[in-house]
């Protein structure tokens, strides 16, 4: 048996000869044929325009698109570790324990309400809805009845109108299940991200949601729950998935780092922790971005680097100039700052923990000082210059904290 | 040419400044492939030329046989065909652009453009398909809704491309693309980089570069290589041998702009705001962009003020600039500003020397 997977699409033609022997060709301009053979050989090839010959003797066996990368050689470098270690199975997900609990009963069951799991990014959300789809479905059956779409997919009104509208209504046959599997007699569309659908969008929905809901079931991702609207959370079981504290944090990390081997150091471990606070995906994404970087020892200064966290004695010069008064001491500071390219958005983050939790400073600094960084995030945001937003956050917490008056000039 | 150009060292090995950054990008590609990266900094900071020396170093001298291009790229967006001339520049590797080019239809061009370069692929020695690399500059210019779209695009071709973004602030770019490439920051070289580098220089194309001159010129650069090395190449056209105490020329819009700063500062009134806007006006007209102004005008305007009201100004010239990016004419808002600083300055003086 064999088996194509066409990366960009295309006709694919195949006609056995009459020696026995199997041509593919394609009319598109670039294919991949990904193969494995049984031999555990593993080849990866190209045809460009051109027949290519392939014995048809010998078996082969399907690969999955995802897990094959375009360089067979190469294979590891290029995958994403996040990918690579995504728990395959529900109750694999980490520290979400009444959440896995509730799944693995409806894994039983095979009774599955509306689903709408809520929480900061990086704490499996995305990850327990894919395996308990994998789970439902087994991989012979998940194209046929998962449907997956995330913020970066279209999904405007018409999506949801066409698209999603479509998939739904498709009724579901028994026959073809597979065993091992529960293979309730739905299927699943995951919407990921929903929180950045728009609220018509989110209002198409609904009478779709009741309409197909025998034949359908919806699971909705979203950081924010406040962004969905009312008539689609109340027609779902919420899930919230909180944020990672940091014992199982470092048993991932660990565990990752043993896979790959990687020597961290403990200090490194938890700045790493302290750097992704909470968040899963990022550890591994920095772990993954320092160790292309640096090699397989990796300490502290690299995570930060690597992070994109401006290192503390950067923000504490900052703090210290303004507490001095000073007004020029504090603009070299900032020039300083923004010559070395920190991004101030990130200065703006670190100094908010920094001021709130720091002892000496009078809750009514603090309130001053705080209520300035918001206004300099929504100014960033709208595309300000760094280094003058930065330098009135500056001259407002040197205000603040030598206690100047605060009062503007009017005109 | 150019010294800046002449001597922009072409490889890996030859960069003078950030060079443990160039030493950690060679291990990157030594297994022959790299993810996506970003880098952010202040501009004359090197980026540019990191990047290239990169592409070399992974392509070999093909890359820099660049070509630049310009042609129409028909894009079907939903119901619509549109059509968008774009100025690329590339090689038999690479694609250069600016998104800021193609206007507010950026999200189209980035996408169609990957799509095209995923069709002709490179095939290395051992004839396995490469990639191509897509040099993205201003990112922190490019729409919100073409960088989410960026996302996904980055996802789907990743195996026939690779891109690597560069920009200024790393503030404007959206998180989600962050998190998805290599962050690498490039700071901006110091005084003493500068200064080596500019001896470097002189001694290959054999001149005596005093030190003190030296000193001034990377002081003087605000720790921007480029302006730095242009200056120095000024500076040699207009007096050789060097003398130690030599005038460093600033550039005219810096000077014209410190020109500004003391009109304002010898005079508070409206007769003289309708002065300083035709001055502005004349910056602007010369392509000056409004909030290097703004910058340039505080920066000058503080050296001249008591540290009571530095702290006032500082803040309107914040509150100013945003208002500008939000606004669509820059006149106003400069003007407003001058105004505004004329007002305080104005009632600081009667309320101190009467």
């Amino acid at each position: 048996m064999c088996s194509i997977v066409l990366r960009f699409g295309g006709a694919v033609e195949t006609h056995r000869s009459s020696s026995g022997k199997l041509f593919v060709g394609c009319s598109c301009f670039t294919v991949h044929l990904l193969y494995v053979w049984q031999r555990g050989l593993r080849v990866a090839d190209q045809v460009r325009r051109s027949p290519l010959y392939i014995p048809a003797s010998g078996s082969w066996e399907r690969l999955e698109a995802q897990s094959v990368f375009m360089m067979a050689g190469r294979q590891q470098s290029t995958q994403q570790w996040v990918e690579k270690y995504r728990p395959k199975q529900v109750k694999d997900v980490a520290y979400q324990d009444e959440v896995v609990k509730t799944l693995t009963n409806t894994l039983e069951t095979g009774n599955l309400p509306h689903l709408l799991f809520y929480g900061p990014p990086g704490t499996g959300k995305t990850s327990t809805a894919l395996a308990l789809a994998h789970q439902l479905f087994g991989p012979a059956l998940y194209k046929s009845r998962v449907l997956e779409l995330n913020a970066s997919d279209d999904r405007g009104i018409n999506v949801v109108r066409t698209k999603i509208k479509d998939f739904a209504a498709i009724a579901v046959g028994n026959s073809h299940t597979a065993p091992d599997y529960p293979c309730p007699p739905f299927k699943i569309i995951i919407l990921d991200e929903a929180d950045s659908m728009t609220e018509d969008a989110q209002n198409a929905l609904r009478r779709t949601m009741e309409t197909y809901s025998k034949v359908t079931r919806f699971c909705f991702i979203c950081n924010y729950v406040s962004r969905i609207i009312e008539p689609l959370a109340s027609r779902c079981a919420k899930y919230r998935f909180k944020p990672l504290n940091e014992d199982i944090m470092t048993i991932r990390v660990r565990h990752v780092c043993q896979e790959e081997g990687i020597q961290l150091s403990p200090e490194a471990l938890s700045t790493l922790s302290k750097v992704s606070g909470g968040d899963l995906r990022r550890a591994i994404t920095v772990l993954q971005s320092a160790a292309r970087l640096y090699g397989s020892s990796i300490s502290g200064a690299n995570i930060i680097s690597v992070s994109g966290v401006v290192p503390d004695d950067v923000l504490d010069s900052f703090v210290a100039a303004c507490k001095s008064g000073q007004f020029d001491k504090a603009q070299a500071v900032v020039s300083n700052i923004i010559a070395e390219g920190y991004p101030a958005s990130q200065i703006l983050n670190q100094l908010f923990d920094i001021v709130v939790s720091s002892p000496d400073i009078t809750d009514e600094q603090k309130a001053r000082i705080l209520e300035r960084i918001a206004e300099t995030d929504k100014a960033l945001i709208d595309g300000a210059d760094e280094f003058l937003q930065l330098l009135d956050v500056a001259s407002n917490t040197l205000g603040a904290l030598c206690n100047l008056s605060q009062e503007l000039t009017a005109f | 040419m150019l010294w800046v150009d002449k001597y922009r060292p072409h490889t890996l090995d030859k960069v003078m400044v950030h060079m443990e950054e160039a030493q950690h990008l060679k291990n990157l590609i030594a297994l022959g492939d790299c993810p996506h990266l970003l880098f952010y900094g202040p501009s004359g900071a090197g980026k540019k030329t990191l990047i290239m020396a990169l592409l070399r170093e992974m392509y070999g001298p093909g890359a820099e046989k660049v070509k630049v291009e310009n042609k129409p790229w028909k894009v079907e967006a939903g119901t619509r065909k549109l059509e968008i001339d774009l100025t690329t520049v590339s090689s038999n590797y690479h694609v250069e652009f600016s998104p800021s080019d193609a206007g507010f239809q950026d999200r189209y061009v980035v996408q169609e453009i990957i799509k095209d370069m995923a069709k002709s692929r490179p095939l290395d020695v051992a004839g396995t398909k490469g990639f191509k690399v897509l040099v993205l500059n201003e990112v922190d210019k490019l729409s919100r809704e073409a960088q989410h779209s960026l996302r996904r695009t980055m996802e789907k071709y990743s195996s026939a491309c690779r891109l690597i973004l560069c920009c200024n602030s790393a503030s404007k770019v959206i998180e989600a693309i962050r998190s998805r490439c290599l962050n690498i920051r490039i700071s901006a070289p110091t005084k003493e980089d500068i200064v080596s580098v500019m001896q470097h220089v002189a001694k290959k194309e054999n001149l005596q570069l005093p030190m003190g001159l030296a000193g001034r010129i990377a002081l003087q650069s605000n720790r921007n290589l480029r302006a730095a090395l242009l200056s120095f190449e000024a500076c040699y056209v207009q007096q050789y041998p060097f003398s130690e105490n030599q005038a460093v020329q600033a550039t005219d819009w810096e000077q014209y702009v410190t020109e500004i700063a003391n009109d304002i500062v010898t005079e508070q009134s409206p007769k003289r705001l309708f002065q300083v806007r035709g001055k502005l006006y004349e910056l602007l007209s010369n392509c000056i962009p409004p909030e290097i102004i703004l910058k340039r005008l505080l920066v000058e305007l503080m050296r001249k003020l008591d540290s009571e009201l530095k702290r006032e100004v500082c803040h309107w010239a914040a509150h100013y600039e945003h208002r500008m990016q939000l606004g669509q004419k820059a006149i106003f808002h400069l003007e407003a500003f001058v105004a505004k600083f004329m007002s305080i300055y104005k009632r600081f003086l009667i309320a101190n020397f009467g």
